[in-house]
């Protein structure tokens, strides 16, 4: 596969790969291509022809996008070909396609969201003419519906089939189409019907011209207008790149930014759409409940309320972290709580039993990880996957399983049967199929007889009752189809929360003597726990806190803040600097794009100013300085951005309590994908995508 | 063309393959391996369009893509792409009129304006649901200009008289002959042929004796002795 073919592009010389396409030779050689359906990330098309190259001695200009290098015979005299990307032969053809390109587009270009970050309006301003020799009427086409998150204008479409393509092959549902033919072509999905992936905002990006749009962005901004910042996702445990386009106080649009290692170039829906959330909903102001009702109050007046509650006995205490919490503000209240001396602390809202062994001691990181690297499922041969619907979870990661699926990697399921965009082996639903796994079961011969197995562990499984005796099995099962090697470990475990393996990390979980999720709420309403503090704990039955007085520090007006008697307004995750960390344990960092509404504040300076008012004065001052506490009481936060990945020092499996299991099958942890957080919640967008994918599967619906 | 979609799909009937279909979607299916078997679908929709009254309806399109294991807008894509599916009713004698270059110059602008008099506006189903027609492009008969493809028989040379008889004939319930309409064998000359006339072309008269046959292998003795001239 090393072999090279010699290039001349341009006059350069060049060694390129015999796999490379010859737009991408030329690109080695330092030329620009012109390109509208070409897209590392998709199959070749070749039909826009915008990538036209002279080679040199040719008939006829070459579309580079289509032509491998290793398919160029060698000349005779065995001299390099040359190919040259200026001749004037190649800038003709650019120059008639581009015409023709142009005949049908619209041109409105002052009324289109394209503008501005337009591949067409970019390269015409290159190839174009200054006006057209066009008098007919231009072609029409109608707009199509593509749900709630694609607006479409498709007398704009050029027909390039990106769309096409990433539907069939990435995102796995083939639901847009190429429709008729010739001046009558027409981009459309079946019927009209909207987009059911995960992952359909993506075509929006892709779109080379403004076809393809983003509906709830339309006519908000121009690119121009845009403060851009860099930033990572809360949405799920994944982590990806994203970039936060902000105007002036307001988040105006999410896209992707390329991490190879997490999501390539895509994000999910959620991730991109969510941010109308971020504007609904607010908790701008410091509250305090008198009479059963909140009344806004000031900083002052709602910490010494607060303060007061927690002025009881450290175990009638209680500390919950929500999904969304960084590793700050999780240190501080960690630190704050271990000083009031609470012992009833734990950052798994959901009741996974992950992070602490039977004897209340620390389980190893590599049981709560995503050890093989989300990279890793690149490597993986054999793939089983338990109480996971990585559509859902994790749809991002969905598209690379279904990638190792499209290399014939075979791929095996215990769990819930739903449709994953691939086929899959189905084992069984629940435990018990888990404890068939043994040899001579084909599924296990597979996963034995694979140089990289690799097992994905998700939180349906984990959450259970018998969560930690199904990460026994699950973990002992790991080390019997020899999944951790030297230099391979594919036992994995899936989070669905961006706080959760950053708290786990941190020990956000019961010191001994002290209660979990479970136990804090059963206290609360015994009355044992007098004052629950929580952390953006939203998902949990807040109904069930009995009479205990309840602090909440979080951004949104979701379930925590309806039942809270102080709220304790806080930044979202676009108005901090804050450390999260991924499924792989990476630690990633996000930006601030805007400030945070209001008199809300960043979460680890109010947990900071509570420290002060109950007397227990944290010892920094500065997310600096925290930060500086936070690496050295847990190293694995002094690097950013590395997933730990093998280390091949780890401890080994198995992992948790071995026990009886349940025969209940496994739930997924995700039951409505768009609804998961209290951003998500206060999100119009993700409203309405929910009761489309309410409506439209009925195994939702029926839940 | 205009746009060929469904119109008012929620209105069409439900469609399930009868005997015949199926077992002639099974036969094409078995020419190919099982996991390409998507690779049938032109013939198979072919044969749902025949059973379903000369049209492609949206749950036939659909029964398609089950029986084949494809998504619906794959075989959409198909269905839409070529213009020999329907996808709106058709009558039960469906007149594919060819309008290009060559019948054109033979009088098809006539026929086309005819058949818009007699049977309706083009895509219109009339005569109680005997009657449709259609323009399309050049059908390859060229040389019997200007035609009409009838179902699955070409009409030939036909002129607004003929057509009008034809129509006449189908309303009646008739089953015309397809082929040319004027006084011709197939596409030879019209009236009768104006070459190879000759009696003794056929008579047998003109054969001769092969002397030998050209490029054949030589038998390896003779060719040295006696080299044969050709």
């Amino acid at each position: 596969m090393t072999e090279t073919v010699k290039l001349i592009v341009d006059g350069v010389t060049v060694d390129a790969p015999k796999s490379y396409t010859l737009l991408q030779a030329c690109e080695l050689g330092g030329a620009e291509i012109p390109r509208f359906c070409y897209h590392e990330r998709l199959s070749i098309a070749g039909n826009c022809r915008m990538c036209l190259v002279d080679w040199v001695g040719a008939p006829k200009p070459i579309a580079s996008c289509a032509q491998t290098v290793g398919d160029m015979a060698p000349k005779k005299d065995g001299t390099p070909h040359e190919i040259s990307t200026k001749s004037p032969r190649a800038i003709k053809a650019r120059n008639g396609v581009m015409e023709f390109l142009l005949i049908n587009h619209p041109l409105d270009c002052p009324i289109c969201d394209q503008g501005g970050e337009c591949d067409l309006q970019d390269q015409a301003m290159g190839y174009g003419r200054a006006g057209s020799r066009y008098t007919e009427n231009k072609r029409a086409v109608d707009d199509k519906n593509m749900g709630p998150l694609v607006k479409t204008i498709m007398t704009r479409c050029i027909q390039c089939t990106r769309c096409v393509r990433f539907a069939a092959e990435v995102a796995g549902v083939d639901e847009i189409g190429l429709a008729n033919r010739g001046e009558d072509a027409e981009i459309t999905t079946y019927l009209e019907k909207s987009l059911t992936s995960e992952l359909s905002g993506n075509v929006i990006d892709l779109c080379p011209v403004g076809a393809l749009t983003s509906k709830p962005y339309a006519f908000n901004a121009r690119p121009w207008e845009l403060r851009k910042t860099e930033s990572i996702d809360v949405m799920d445990a994944m982590g990806a790149a994203i970039r936060v386009d902000a105007r002036g106080p307001t988040v105006m649009r999410i896209l992707p930014r390329v991490n190879e290692e997490i999501n390539e170039e895509w994000i999910s829906d959620k991730t991109r759409f969510v941010w109308d959330g971020l504007g609904r909903q607010r908790l701008d102001k410091p509250y305090v409940r008198e009479n059963g009702t909140l009344r806004p109050v000031s900083w002052d007046e709602a910490l010494k309320s607060a303060a007061a509650m927690l002025k009881v006995p450290g175990e009638q205490i209680g500390v919950i972290a929500g999904d969304l919490a960084d590793a700050e503000s999780m240190k501080a209240t960690l630190d704050l709580a271990g000083s009031l001396g609470a012992k009833s602390i734990d950052c798994r809202q959901d009741g996974a039993k992950l992070g602490l062994a039977a004897d209340g001691s620390k389980l190893p990181r590599e049981s709560y990880l995503f050890n093989s690297t989300i990279m890793g499922i690149d490597e993986a041969d054999a793939i089983l996957l338990v109480g996971v619907n990585p559509r859902k979870d994790a749809a991002v990661l969905n598209a690379r399983l279904r990638r190792a699926w499209l290399r014939m990697v075979p791929v095996a399921v215990v769990g819930e049967r739903v449709d994953l965009t691939y086929d899959y082996g189905y084992v069984g639903a629940g435990p018990d199929s888990l404890g068939e796994l043994k040899s001579g079961h084909p599924v296990f011969d597979q996963l034995t007889n694979a140089k990289r197995p690799l097992i994905i562990l998700g939180q349906g499984a984990l959450t259970r009752a018998d969560g930690a005796a199904v990460l026994n099995a699950v973990s002992s099962l790991a080390a019997n189809i020899g999944a951790i090697k030297d230099d391979w470990n594919g036992f994995n475990v899936l989070h669905t929360a961006a706080a959760r393996v950053g708290g786990l990390d941190l020990g956000f979980v019961p010191v001994s003597g002290g209660k979990d999720v479970a136990g804090i709420m059963a206290g609360a309403q015994s009355g044992e726990i007098k004052t629950v503090i929580l952390l953006g704990a939203d998902e949990i039955d807040t109904s069930k806190l009995g009479k205990a007085n309840v602090i909440y520090i979080g951004s949104h007006g979701d379930n925590g803040a309806h039942r809270a008697d102080v709220i304790l307004p806080a930044a979202a995750y676009t108005e901090k600097s804050a450390t999260y960390v991924n499924t792989e344990g990476r630690v990633q960092r996000t930006q601030r794009a805007v400030m945070p509404k209001g008199d809300a504040r960043e979460d680890w300076a109010i947990i900071r100013a509570l420290s002060a008012y109950v007397g227990k004065t944290l010892p920094y001052d500065s997310v600096v300085q925290l930060r500086e506490k936070l690496a050295k009481d847990h190293p694995t936060f002094l690097g950013l951005d590395f997933a730990p990945g093998h280390t091949g020092s780890g401890v080994a499996p198995p992992y948790g309590v071995a026990g009886a299991m349940q025969s209940s099958p496994f739930r997924t942890a995700v039951s409505a994908f768009h609804l998961t957080n209290p951003i998500a919640r206060a999100s119009r967008t993700m409203a309405e995508c929910a009761e489309l994918a309410a409506g439209v599967s009925p195994a939702v619906a029926a839940e | 063309m205009s746009h060929r979609r469904f119109h008012h799909p929620e209105n069409h009937a439900p469609f399930a393959f009868n005997k015949e279909s199926d077992d002639l979607i099974a036969w094409w299916e078995r020419k190919y391996p099982s996991e390409r078997r998507a690779s049938a679908v032109i013939p198979a929709l072919w044969i749902t369009q025949k059973q379903n009254a000369g049209w492609l309806s949206e749950p036939a399109l659909r029964a398609v893509a089950e029986r084949l294991g494809m998504t619906y807008i794959r075989v959409y894509e198909i269905a839409t792409f070529y213009t020999m599916f329907n996808l709106e009713p058709v009558g039960k004698y469906h007149f594919q009129v060819c309008g290009t270059t060559p019948c054109q110059l033979r009088g098809a602008d006539k026929l086309k304006d005819f058949c818009e008099r007699k049977i309706g506006p083009k895509g219109h189903v009339s005569g109680g649901g005997k009657f449709s027609w259609v323009e399309v492009e050049c059908l390859g008969a060229c040389v019997n200009a200007p035609m009409i493809q009838i179902n699955d028989y070409y009409y030939e040379d036909l002129s607004i008289e003929t057509l009008e008889k034809l129509i006449d004939d189908f309303a009646a319930g008739k089953e015309p002959q397809p082929g040319t309409y004027v006084k011709r064998q197939t596409s030879a000359p019209e009236g009768a042929p104006t070459s190879l006339t000759d009696e003794t072309l056929y008579d047998g008269s003109r054969a001769k004796p092969l002397a030998a046959i050209l490029n054949a292998p030589k038998p390896p003795e003779e060719s040295a002795a006696a080299p044969v001239k050709a």
